[in-house]
């Protein structure tokens, strides 16, 4: 040490494009896979649960307004920010998960790439789910994807960067916005992650990020009446997974389910997160002179 | 000028309705082993058609294992294409004998015979050939190289489209390979059996398709069976919460097709005639036993008087009746209990302060009827505004400007359709793109076609039927 005392960061939530504390006051101490403190996390409450729903309604319609090609560039945006700073992402993915330094980057690799490989979907998705429907009789007949609209969702537990941005893009891509929860006991790549949101012109409230605990803020978030689907990727415990799919009923929630085995967040996506989130209209019109 | 018209009926003589029906398990009617039984009847005479079986527990759990061994042993070994010659001869036997089902359905549902016969009818054939030319070309649906059928699929269907709801669920499971176990309505049971028939016929694999009568409890039966993969459900938004409740935390799949309370909205410079006979084929179609109602009319302020005008007059040469009279435009009320649900939201219409008027017509001495009723004067805060009424009951509210309209539209927890009328296609756009509703009828309203994906948004539930996105409610995807 030549005597220099390091400015460390104040890590808080990430609601409405601002980084507010949680209202509760309340925070958690986040340490290494060895025990060792790295940093005290925000203790997101419900209160912040349901001002990060507000705030994910709000951005929705002007994000979904935007153009498939604008919300593309936005996408890739993020892939450029992040790599950016993947130096800070490399020593916080290593240090909250416990892997080799190599591990770390290609970790950060992927994410970064799997910003870029979302950033391409946003003009295709129409073209690839939707479809003009050849049916009988003098209509013109089309279906287009439309987002759900806001989406809940409880990031993997385990990978702290990846499983988040696995999570997070297929979600926008198609014009929804999200509140997520980022992994309890690894959350800081995840506010970090939000500062290169911030960062990227994506419009505030497109993407909220809550720390803390899942159990606790999970069934807020599967029995708010302004949630449209829930995401439930993250949840470990069993009975817990259960609770808020029941409760997503209240209001008829879309919910993915968690997956059987753990995911490996390095396999190619495919397409069933994103279709999770979409609905289909159909449009008709009648063909007459 | 009024003009009178000579009794048309269509022959009961095509239909030949058995006393008593037992239960479609592994391809032969079986007698239930719970043995309990309930009557079937006409809604427009209140006459019993017939007893029929319903499932208990022993029953249900019969019927699925039925569809597994058949899933394991035929269905799931036949190709693609082998499935897809068994649905192309259900569609042409539907076809063959569609005045027979025609009949048959009006006489158990009460819904008029040009409506059973020219719209249930011929749509049920074509979705049966529509789904079976998908049977051997899955790998082209965009859902993966190998899509997967969940297995057994347990079906629950409502009672006003029997058949058309039947063959919505059956046809895109069968394509997609899962064999299925099929719960018709309490109150419309006879033409799902009729299918069980057309099974037979087809010489379709026995268990393939299991066809159980029965009510709520044989539904809920068959909901929670342990080796059911997938439920599919058509019915209200109350039963389908229960049902999403039900299945959670299992690895069923699930997709509902719930409630409605359409926006149709008639902008200024729609063409007023053509609107009008769309918002009467959107809300009286089928008594307005339809969840893709058009039940909120929203009328720009300067042409309401207009379109009133018109309305009324339409409705007044309606003509409610015998639902066998080909003349019949508007049939009879599925059941006591649905009228009672019509006549206690009218009510509340009533007092909470909204106008009514009713079509001038004679209502019958016996059956159930409801006349087409018109609420002006309505809030958004009204019942009559916000809930489903399933009935011939429409509610008239206005709007001022294009984003108004959309406002008030999607201001409901259902979004299942909608309608919008006007001569400007950028307009129609412009609404569509804007509404949050699964099916959008500009310058029409009510159209299917087993081509067009149809369901909902938000609590008009999950999941499309129809058309290539309809094939995922049945396949599992990459990562299941």
């Amino acid at each position: 040490m030549d005597g220099r005392v390091d400015v460390r960061k104040t890590y808080k939530l990430f609601i409405g494009g601002a980084f507010p504390r949680s209202e509760s006051g309340r925070t958690y101490a986040v340490e290494d896979t060895k025990g060792r403190f790295l940093a005290n996390a925000s203790l997101a409450s419900r209160k912040d649960a349901r001002d990060a729903v507000v705030a994910a309604r709000g951005a929705q319609p002007k994000w979904w307004a935007a153009t498939a090609y604008n919300r593309g560039q936005i996408l890739y945006r993020v892939a450029e920010m992040l790599e950016g700073r993947r130096g800070q992402f490399e020593e916080e993915v290593a240090s909250a998960e416990g892997i080799s330094s190599r591990r770390a980057t290609a970790t950060v690799d992927a994410a970064i790439d799997r910003w870029v490989w979302y950033a391409g979907w946003s003009d295709k998705i129409a073209q690839v789910l939707g479809s003009s429907n050849p049916v009988a009789g003098p209509y013109f007949t089309f279906s287009v994807p439309q987002p759900t609209g806001v989406v809940a969702a409880i990031a993997s537990q385990r990978s702290s960067l990846l499983g988040l941005v696995s999570a997070v893009a297929p979600i926008i891509v198609g014009g929804n916005t999200c509140v997520v929860v980022a992994a309890e006991d690894r959350p800081l790549p995840a506010i970090t992650l939000a500062e290169v949101l911030a960062t990227s012109d994506l419009p505030g409230g497109v993407v909220n990020i809550l720390t803390g605990r899942p159990a606790e803020i999970g069934p807020w978030l599967a029995s708010h009446a302004d949630v449209n689907a829930l995401d439930l990727t993250g949840v470990e415990d069993d009975a817990l997974a259960t609770e808020m799919a029941v409760d997503a009923a209240v209001n008829v929630k879309r919910v993915l389910a968690r997956p059987r085995k753990a995911p490996d967040w390095f396999d190619a996506p495919g397409l069933d997160r994103l279709r999770s989130f979409v609905e289909t209209t159909t449009v008709w019109h009648p063909i007459g002179v | 000028m009024t003009f009178e018209y000579a009794p048309a009926p269509e022959s009961r003589a095509v239909v030949d309705i058995a006393s008593h029906f037992g239960l479609f398990i592994g391809g032969e009617f079986v007698e239930p082993i719970d043995g309990a039984s309930f009557k079937t009847v006409n809604p427009a005479t209140e006459e019993a058609l017939a007893e029929v079986s319903e499932a208990g527990a022993t029953d249900v759990d019969r019927a699925v294992r039925a569809a597994r061994t058949a899933y394991r042993t035929t269905w799931s070994r036949l190709p693609g294409s082998e499935r897809a010659k068994y649905l192309f001869r259900i569609a042409r036997i539907i076809q063959e004998r569609s005045r027979e089902l025609a009949v048959l359905e009006t006489l158990d549902n009460g819904k008029p015979i040009r409506e059973s016969r020219d719209i249930d009818l011929p749509l049920t054939a074509a979705h049966f050939f529509y789904h079976a030319g998908w049977a051997d070309k899955l790998e082209y649906a965009g859902l993966g190289a190998q899509p997967r059928p969940y297995g057994v699929a347990g079906q629950i269907v409502p009672w006003n489209f029997p058949l058309l709801m039947l063959a919505w669920k059956i046809a895109p499971a069968l394509a997609t390979g899962n064999t299925v176990v099929l719960k018709p309505a309490e109150t419309t049971p006879l033409t799902a059996l009729a299918f069980a028939d057309i099974c037979q016929q087809a010489d379709l694999p026995p268990g393939v398709v299991n066809i159980i009568t029965g009510g709520p409890t044989t539904g809920r039966l068959l909901v929670e069976h342990p080796d059911v993969d997938k439920i599919a459900f058509t019915g209200s938004t109350e039963v389908g919460k229960q049902i999403q409740r039900a299945v959670a935390g299992t690895r069923k799949g699930l997709t509902l097709e719930l409630g409605g309370k359409a926006a149709n909205i008639v902008f200024d410079d729609a063409p007023i005639d053509e609107a009008i006979e769309g918002i009467v084929n959107g809300i009286f179609f089928n008594q307005g036993h339809v969840c893709c109602a058009g039940s909120r009319l929203l009328v720009q302020e300067s042409v309401v008087d207009e379109v009133l005008d018109g309305l009324k007059r339409r409705l007044a040469t309606m003509r409610l009746g015998d639902p066998l009279d080909k003349n019949t435009d508007i049939g009879a009320i599925n059941s006591a209990e649905q009228r009672a649900r019509i006549d206690d939201l009218v009510r509340s219409g009533d007092a909470e302060g909204a106008e009514r008027w009713s079509a001038p017509c004679e209502i019958p001495e016996r059956g159930w009827w409801y006349p087409p009723t018109i609420f002006t004067g309505v809030t958004q805060a009204h019942r009559v505004a916000r809930e489903e009424i399933f009935g011939p009951v429409l509610s008239v509210l206005t709007f001022r400007t294009p984003d108004e309209a959309v406002e008030k539209a999607n201001n409901t927890p259902y979004g299942l359709s909608a309608g919008v009328w006007t001569e400007k296609g950028s307009r129609s756009l412009w609404v569509a793109s804007r509404l949050r509703a699964g099916v959008i009828w500009a310058n029409t309203f009510n159209r299917f076609d087993p081509a067009a994906p149809f369901g909902g948004f938000k609590e008009s539930g999950f999941g499309r039927e129809g058309g290539r996105q309809g094939l995922a409610s049945y396949l599992r995807t990459e990562s299941e």
